[in-house]
């Protein structure tokens, strides 16, 4: 029973996501919040995408949770404890339409695996078929991140390095 | 400033377990080729094995010298990945087009696959020196208010 499985998955996602906000502890939150992207990465595993869950049990669980930690022990050591107001009447009404709504919007999607989405009759044929011959790699996620979409994964890595630099910039002013 | 921790489970586990979790994240990054993995988790996995050497054993420890010493590689990853597509320029192609390394003996699928190994290094180092210069930018402050007090 496959599907019992994913439901079990979903669901543990919601409480964890849940808990993360509602939970006074910052301490606890954080942690919350480093179980809710195992979860998450095992959604990825299960509906096959592997490289998404290993990237998301790595940096989601592991380095964000030790920066938020880090985080957590520079800014708010003693008062952790956080008010949050109810939730105002216009809130109530709209955030119920907008799930409405796209719930509404989903039922256009084409279904899980359709041969016949725009997704996987564009481009995405050609790069299974020609990875192996064109770069010796087995990988196929590898090889579009690396090969026929490289200017992007440059890109990409210009913004962390970027990311490392505006953190030291903005933290180690004194130093 | 990050002490070292008093526990000497957590010293000893960490001794045993940071080579470990080192030679792991290369493993991911050389295998991202054939299975799940590549040059961004590789890069994180390698920069967390540092910053668990920073929280355990503390930012002045010969053991986290390691994670020191990588600071000074910022940017080096950036260039690595643009200098690859650099040379493929010289080559005589397309910026990051990696059939046009100039690799004698190599066909073309080949330099295709080194041009992706080499950029996953770029990659990898990049994001390593990321993550522990974010871990040692979020304790800096703590040097400026232990000079204060002390």
């Amino acid at each position: 029973m496959i599907f019992s499985y994913e439901i079990i998955l979903l669901l543990l996602l919601l409480i964890t996501a849940a808990g993360a906000i509602m939970v006074k502890d910052l301490m606890s939150s954080v942690l919350l919040l480093g179980s809710y992207s195992f979860f998450l990465a095992l959604v990825w595993a299960w509906t096959g995408a592997v490289d998404v869950a290993f990237v998301e049990a790595v940096v989601g669980a592991g380095l964000a949770t030790v920066l938020f930690l880090l985080t957590l022990f520079r800014t708010a050591p003693k008062d952790t404890r956080l008010r949050r107001p109810l939730p105002s009447l216009i809130t109530l009404i709209v955030f119920p339409l907008v799930g409405v709504l796209l719930l509404y919007a989903a039922s256009d999607l084409p279904g899980y695996g359709d041969p016949n989405s725009p997704a996987s009759v564009h481009v995405s044929p050609t790069y299974l078929e020609q990875s192996y011959q064109d770069s010796h790699t087995l990988n196929v996620v590898t090889s579009v991140l690396m090969d026929y979409r490289s200017l992007d994964t440059m890109v990409e890595t210009v913004v962390i390095f970027a990311s490392g630099i505006a953190c030291a910039l903005l933290l180690r002013r004194h130093g | 400033m990050i002490r070292p921790h008093d526990s000497i489970i957590i010293q000893t586990l960490g001794r045993f377990i940071i080579p470990v979790v080192q030679i792991f994240g290369l493993y991911v990054l050389f295998f991202g080729q054939y299975g799940p993995g590549g040059g961004f988790v590789g890069g994180v996995i390698l920069g967390t094995g540092m910053i668990l050497s920073v929280l355990i054993f503390g930012h002045d420890a010969s053991r986290s010298q390691y994670a020191r010493n990588i600071l000074h590689a910022d940017g080096v990853g950036m260039l690595i990945y643009a200098g690859v597509g650099g040379l493929c320029m010289i080559g005589g192609g397309e910026f990051l087009n990696y059939a046009d390394l100039e690799i004698p003996g190599l066909e073309t699928a080949s330099r295709r696959s080194l041009g992706i190994v080499l950029t996953q290094i770029g990659v990898a180092l990049d994001v390593a020196v990321t993550a522990v210069s974010i871990v040692f930018s979020l304790s800096a402050e703590e040097i400026m208010e232990n000079s204060i007090d002390g």
